[in-house]
């Protein structure tokens, strides 16, 4: 494994709300290498979309934000707005589920490039800008002819490879792609996540990619880290996560993913908690059926009941 | 007669694409500039989204059939085309033995409990105004003639059934208080409580997430059991598909390109576009090995629909005689452009793609003073590194005064074909 690129330590992002305050990501740790994907799962209100907001520093204000997101050595927590804007694009770079909403409608995509490189290298003229723009599209297998186009002369498939080059275009070393493929096909989902994995060969770079869906994460990471009610309740490669789970969330969430090999269908009993009240103990307790006294009351610590496999339940032991 | 629930027969909606007055003007102009030439004059045709483009299918009593498709292959408005909330263009639609593809809308209401509709958005579905319970109810007003007072005990009944409990509870909540799942829920039992023999549920499932999903589609495995309820079932979640339903058609562009036995068509898929679909699912098994090859490109316009098969553009086992036109030549001309070297050194000689236009089964290059004869034989020269089925189908590249041409030969028809147990639309069969 290559070396640490992002290291998190206990990282919580509050937001406060009318209704109180909402604890999004509630004490996450991880290290993520150089060339690593990581794949953040979890469902609808987990934390996994903030907190890789938090990385990249797109929070809203008045977010509370504590612990250690250091990259490459260098907390990014309390550092100051020009200094984060510096670091996304060259150092940092994010990619969305919708890219309609992420391109300007009145640029045209070289437009779009040329902004993006000037605004970390004056120096660079327009010419040169279009030209490293005509570079990285054509690797996407867009055509130069198609530089001069506005993005809704695009299909969703073309506009997420258009994202995902202007995500490039300034080498960064982390790209942190949240929900990349929900809004496309399957066909052209495949088709990205291809791009994705060859990406990862040709810039050597580090992804950390957030989904809901398993069949991507078994398809594209190396890692996973599975995401409850604002905190990971296990991290692990993801050859032994899915062939031999520890946290009973994560046993529940592979039995009642719905796959070409279903037989059966299964689901988790409840609903997925609410960050406002969060319950006591282990989180996941009024849904797990095998809890018992100890897990209502006190939270279990991430241990690593497997070499590289730390899940955070009371009884992980039984689960080996 | 048949024993058929519902029969859709050779059905086509279209529907016109929204232009203002000017646009309408133009295209009139030009369309009569160009009524010598019957090609070039339908091109000024006002456009026309091919939605669904004659298809065919049957839905017994009591069975669950697929329609399987990415988005834009037409499976909403077939949906909806089938309870009449778009009207069909052509074809026909057999309710429980009725025609009612025009019937008018005083004829139709009495049919309506018979064949409702769950669509895919719940939070949408429900009146934020209105309690749970209203909205359950509401139908059974309009359909059944009777008071309030005496459709709340069949009201909680139908809730419970849908695990709507305790019902009496809920039934005063407003769609607010309910989680995603409870919600749909509630449109089923909506849906449900007017004893329908068809449900058309469009991607029930799909915003709720996977730990809750498996509910709803119990629910609906079990309505089918008690009721011998029908199912079309309509999603873009293959997995899904196949664990529910009995039969499935695939759908790509308006058509229907393969339907039979969902074990069957899972097992062996035949079309080359389900074939591509069921392969690019990912998997959650780590290790799997990924397909090799996936269709390039996305989904064409449905505003002009490829000739021939629509799925040849993109299809890796295309035969000459698939349909192959003038944009399919501009297309690989524009692929072929993504290596700049190549590009260079044919911008010298036949320009770059912007520079060609497609009519019909031609693709045209107006010169400038080069000599045709030369550049025709240079299109030549690449076509011969174009992909085969494509290369093959061109039956001449000519040189006419100061223009050069591709000439693609005419499509083998395409009809649907029996093929081991199930409908097959492609040319290898």
């Amino acid at each position: 494994m290559g070396d640490v690129i992002l290291e998190v330590r206990d990282l919580r992002v509050y937001y406060s709300t009318k209704r109180g305050r909402v604890h999004a990501v509630d004490g996450v740790s991880f290290d993520l290498h150089a060339g690593e994907t990581l794949g953040v799962v979890g469902e609808t209100g987990c934390g996994k979309s903030t907190l890789g907001k938090s990385i990249l520093g797109l929070l809203p204000p008045r977010t509370q934000v504590t612990g250690r997101l250091a990259l490459r050595g260098r907390d990014l927590v309390g550092i100051s707005e020009a200094e984060l804007r510096r670091l996304r694009g060259e150092e940092l770079a994010l990619i969305f589920q919708d890219p309609m909403t992420r391109l300007d409608p009145l640029m045209t995509i070289r437009e779009h490039f040329v902004e993006t490189i000037r605004a970390h290298d004056r120096k660079v003229r327009a010419d040169e800008a279009a030209e490293r723009a005509a570079d990285v599209l054509r690797s996407m297998g867009i055509p130069d002819n198609r530089l001069k186009h506005y993005p809704h002369e695009f299909s969703g498939g073309m506009r997420q490879r258009i994202m995902i080059a202007l995500a490039l275009v300034l080498n960064p070393k982390l790209l942190v792609a949240d929900e990349p493929t929900t809004a496309l096909d399957v066909i052209v989902e495949a088709q990205i996540l291809d791009i994705l994995r060859d990406l990862r060969r040709a810039y050597s770079m580090s992804l950390i990619l957030i989904t809901h869906n398993l069949g991507i994460v078994a398809e594209v990471c190396d890692r996973v880290a599975v995401m409850y009610a604002g905190q990971f309740v296990e991290v692990g490669p993801v050859e032994t996560i899915f062939r031999r789970p520890i946290h009973p969330y994560t046993q529940g969430l592979l039995a009642s993913t719905i796959s070409m090999a279903t037989k059966e269908l299964r689901s988790i009993d409840g609903l997925p908690p609410s960050l406002l009240t969060p319950p006591s103990g282990c989180r996941f307790h009024p849904r797990c059926p095998y809890a018992q006294d100890i897990c209502t009351w006190e939270e279990p610590a991430m241990v690593e009941y497997r070499p590289g496999q730390p899940a955070a339940c009371h009884f992980g032991k039984d689960f080996v | 007669m048949t024993q058929d629930l519902l029969q859709v027969e050779a059905l086509k909606v279209h529907f016109p694409v929204k232009m203002n007055v000017m646009q309408a003007a133009g295209r009139a102009v030009l369309r009569r500039i160009a009524a010598g030439d019957a090609q070039e004059s339908a091109q000024y045709e006002r456009p026309r989204v091919h939605a669904v483009d004659g298809i065919s299918f049957d839905v017994s009593p009591g069975e669950i059939l697929g329609l399987v498709g990415e988005s834009g292959c037409g499976k909403t408005t077939t949906g909806r085309a089938v309870v009449r909330l778009v009207e069909p263009t052509d074809g026909r639609v057999v309710f429980e033995g009725r025609d009612i593809t025009h019937l008018p809308e005083d004829a139709l209401r009495p049919l309506r409990p018979r064949m409702q509709i769950v669509f895919q958005d719940p939070h949408a579905a429900l009146n934020p105004a209105m309690t749970i319970g209203q909205s359950i109810m509401d139908p059974l007003l309009i359909h059944a003639s009777i008071d309030s007072a005496e459709a709340k005990p069949d009201v909680l009944r139908v809730m419970t059934e849908v695990g709507l409990s305790p019902a009496a509870d809920l039934f005063t909540k407003y769609p607010a208080d309910l989680s995603g799942g409870q919600k749909q829920r509630a449109v089923i039992a909506r849906a449900i409580l007017l004893r329908p023999s068809l449900l058309v549920a469009d991607e029930p499932v799909a915003m709720l997430d996977m730990s809750i999903r498996a509910r709803i589609l119990e629910l609906l495995l079990d309505l089918r059991r008690r009721y011998q309820l029908a199912l079309l079932f309509i999603t873009h979640d293959l997995a899904t598909a196949k664990f529910l339903c009995d039969r499935i058609a695939i759908m790509y562009l308006g058509r229907i390109v393969e339907l039979g036995a969902a074990a069957d068509i899972f097992r062996d898929p035949k079309h080359p576009y389900t074939r591509a679909l069921i392969a690019a699912v990912p998997v959650p098994e780590p290790g799997r090995a990924r397909p090799e090859s996936l269709p390039h490109g996305e989904i064409p316009d449905a505003i002009r629909p490829p000739a021939g098969c629509r799925f040849h553009p993109r299809c890796p086992v295309a035969l000459p005689t698939c349909g192959w036109e003038g944009r399919d030549f501009i297309d690989f001309l524009e692929e072929r452009h993504l290596d700049p070297e190549r590009a260079k050194g044919d911008e010298a000689v036949v320009g770059t793609a912007d520079e060609w236009h497609a009519v019909g089964r031609t693709a045209g290059h107006t010169l400038g003073d080069q000599d045709p004869g030369q550049v025709a034989a240079y299109v030549r020269s690449i076509l011969a590194g174009a992909p085969e089925p494509l290369a093959k189908a061109v039956e001449a590249v000519d040189a006419e005064a100061d223009q050069v041409v591709v000439r693609f030969r005419a499509p083998d028809p395409l009809a649907p074909k029996q093929v081991e147990g199930r409908m097959v639309e492609c040319l290898l069969y």
